[in-house]
């Protein structure tokens, strides 16, 4: 590797510029990866930034379970990010479709569509997960561009306050365990 | 000659997916069509295949900003169904959340209007001061989003320390005493940036049909709480804000108005909390045959939710829901007549749409 490769792998790392698109989401992803922007998370001290544009981003962030009427615009804002790209899949609906698995409007999961790098799994995930896996992402562009990478997604671990068994995925296991009981 | 400007359906000026058609006449818009669907899921038909307890956690994916909302509407309708009352305590903590959420609602609609004015600061104060109201959130619910708290009969979790709770909701009263509410009603690029932009007469409102702070920044005193009490808000003593200008600048000294309205709400209801159960445990339920309904102010006004059952299913026979921003979108269109081209993007974000609950 020359000095110039060195040297862009260097700032890919350090400022990757994020796209955020939405594929039919609930708001809530959306919200967390604006509430990492600000001033508590802060993900603009890893040299991060929203950007309006696709052409001048780096790191496409594809939120929600990908709606019919948001696959083409997937693809097409995919085709118009330059190269070296990435692409982190923010929440669970990306990555499985969530709660809306079996809908007949949905064309997910996301990886269908677009090649995914990262998962960052949780609805929605916490801005600190959401952050680690734009530093992944970031990682892997750099790593992409003196290499070649090929694709083979990462999924993040889950960050923050555990749901304490009283959350309904909890009650629904219970329901069932009780069901098999009676 | 005319000419149509699109704007969206993926446009960084907008949050959500949905389209714009803005036809001009050099730099003044004479009308406006709006294309929604993009976020559509298929959620009333999905309910029809959840159980009641699945449902639960369908619904309140609906929207994630006013998650809780939708599971208090659905619950309060079930709980209609099945003929439940939910204790006083499990009453009082609905009512926590409903305004908690109600303020970082307003808040985070504080901020991203702040950041299409232009006001990049205020939009970073904004939501550094969302994140303290996330706090309260996360230490009573453990979560910062979807909180599933309700359920039929009561809440999931409890309150067990309100003291704590109620010394967080002081600082933040205070803090937004201090820096939003001042910088929205005295800052001079606040004001010149909203004043007279976006009218809806009151003859309009009311010929529309809007709900919620709309109606109420364009001279309607129309909110739920107040209305048609649901969960403890017959126990507390609050002000519906009111305001005739109708322009951008009423709308936001109503949510401003009613972000210390909400904390006012809070502190009643913390210290008040009353002793006991937070649901009905135990207790058997069976849903009999109908349709119940059920009516919440949301912090972006009247959700309502009807739910029917057939006795002896464990599924909804058909959820029905109306979210706020169906009965304000249309408004947009009378709003933008006539304005400037670079006032759209505020006006229509004045409404505070979310097409992710009107889409489902
Ligand atoms: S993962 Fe959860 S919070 Fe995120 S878009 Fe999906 S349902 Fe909403």
């Amino acid at each position: 590797m020359n000095l110039w490769n060195k040297l862009m792998c260097y700032s890919r790392r350090h400022s990757p510029w994020l796209f955020h698109m939405n594929g039919g989401s609930c708001n809530g992803c959306d919200i967390e990866l604006i509430a990492s922007l600000t001033p508590r998370y802060d993900a603009e001290q890893l040299g991060v930034r929203l950007e309006g544009s696709p052409r001048h981003a780096d790191i496409l962030c594809i939120t929600g379970p990908v709606t019919h009427n948001a696959v083409n615009a997937i693809k097409t804002v995919y085709d118009q990010v330059c190269g070296p790209k990435a692409v982190v899949a923010i929440g669970s609906c990306p990555a499985t479709t969530n709660v809306f698995i079996d809908s007949r409007t949905l064309d997910g999961p996301l990886n269908r569509h677009v090649p995914v790098d990262v998962f960052v799994p949780g609805c929605p995930p916490r801005p600190d997960a959401i952050i680690q896996g734009v530093a992944k992402a970031a990682e892997i562009l750099a790593e992409r561009a003196a290499k070649k990478l090929p694709i083979a997604p990462v999924v993040m671990p889950l960050v923050g306050p555990g749901c304490e068994g009283a959350c309904p995925c909890a009650a629904t296991t219970e329901l069932k365990n009780e069901e098999v009981r009676a | 000659m005319s000419y149509k400007i699109p704007m969206g359906p993926y446009h960084p000026a907008l949050e959500e997916p949905y389209k714009l058609d803005l036809i001009c006449e050099g730099e003044t818009v004479i009308d406006a069509q709006l294309h929604i669907g993009f976020n559509f899921r298929g959620i009333e038909h999905l309910a029809e295949t959840r159980n009641y307890i699945q449902v639960i956690a369908l619904m309140e994916r609906v929207c994630g900003i006013c998650s809780n909302i939708h599971t208090l509407t659905l619950c309060n309708a079930m709980e209609g169904l099945t003929g439940l009352t939910p204790p006083p305590r499990a009453q009082y903590i609905r009512v926590i959340m409903a305004e908690l959420e109600r303020l970082h609602s307003h808040v985070l609609w504080a901020g991203i209007a702040a950041k299409l004015m232009g006001f990049k600061t205020m939009f970073m104060t904004c939501f550094e001061l969302r994140e303290k109201v996330m706090d309260v959130l996360q230490a009573i619910s453990g979560n910062r989003v979807n909180y599933s708290m309700n359920r039929i009969g009561g809440v999931n979790r409890d309150i067990t320390d309100p003291q704590s709770i109620l010394r967080l909701v002081e600082a933040l009263e205070l803090e937004m005493g201090r820096t939003v509410i001042p910088i929205f009603t005295t800052s001079r690029t606040a004001r010149s940036r909203c004043a007279g932009i976006g009218v809806l007469t009151t003859e309009k409102a009311v010929a529309l049909g809007v709900v919620g702070p709309v109606a109420r920044a364009s001279g309607l005193p129309q909110d739920l709480r107040r209305a048609a009490p649901y969960a403890a808000y017959t126990e507390m003593d609050f002000d519906v804000p009111v305001q005739p200008a109708g322009d951008v600048t009423a709308r936001l000294l109503v949510r401003a108005l009613e972000i210390m309205e909400s904390c006012k709400i809070l502190r009643q209801a913390l210290s008040k909390l009353p002793p006991g159960e937070i649901a009905t445990e135990g207790e058997k339920f069976v849903f009999t045959t109908g349709t119940a309904t059920a009516r919440v102010e949301a912090p972006r006004g009247e959700v309502m939710y009807s739910v029917s059952w057939k006795e002896g299913s464990r599924n909804p026979a058909r959820v029905h829901v109306r979210t706020p921003t169906f009965a304000v979108m249309p408004a947009i269109r009378w709003m933008v007549k006539g304005a400037r081209l670079a006032d759209t993007p505020l006006i229509q974000a004045s409404i505070d749409p979310c097409y992710s609950c009107t889409d489902r």
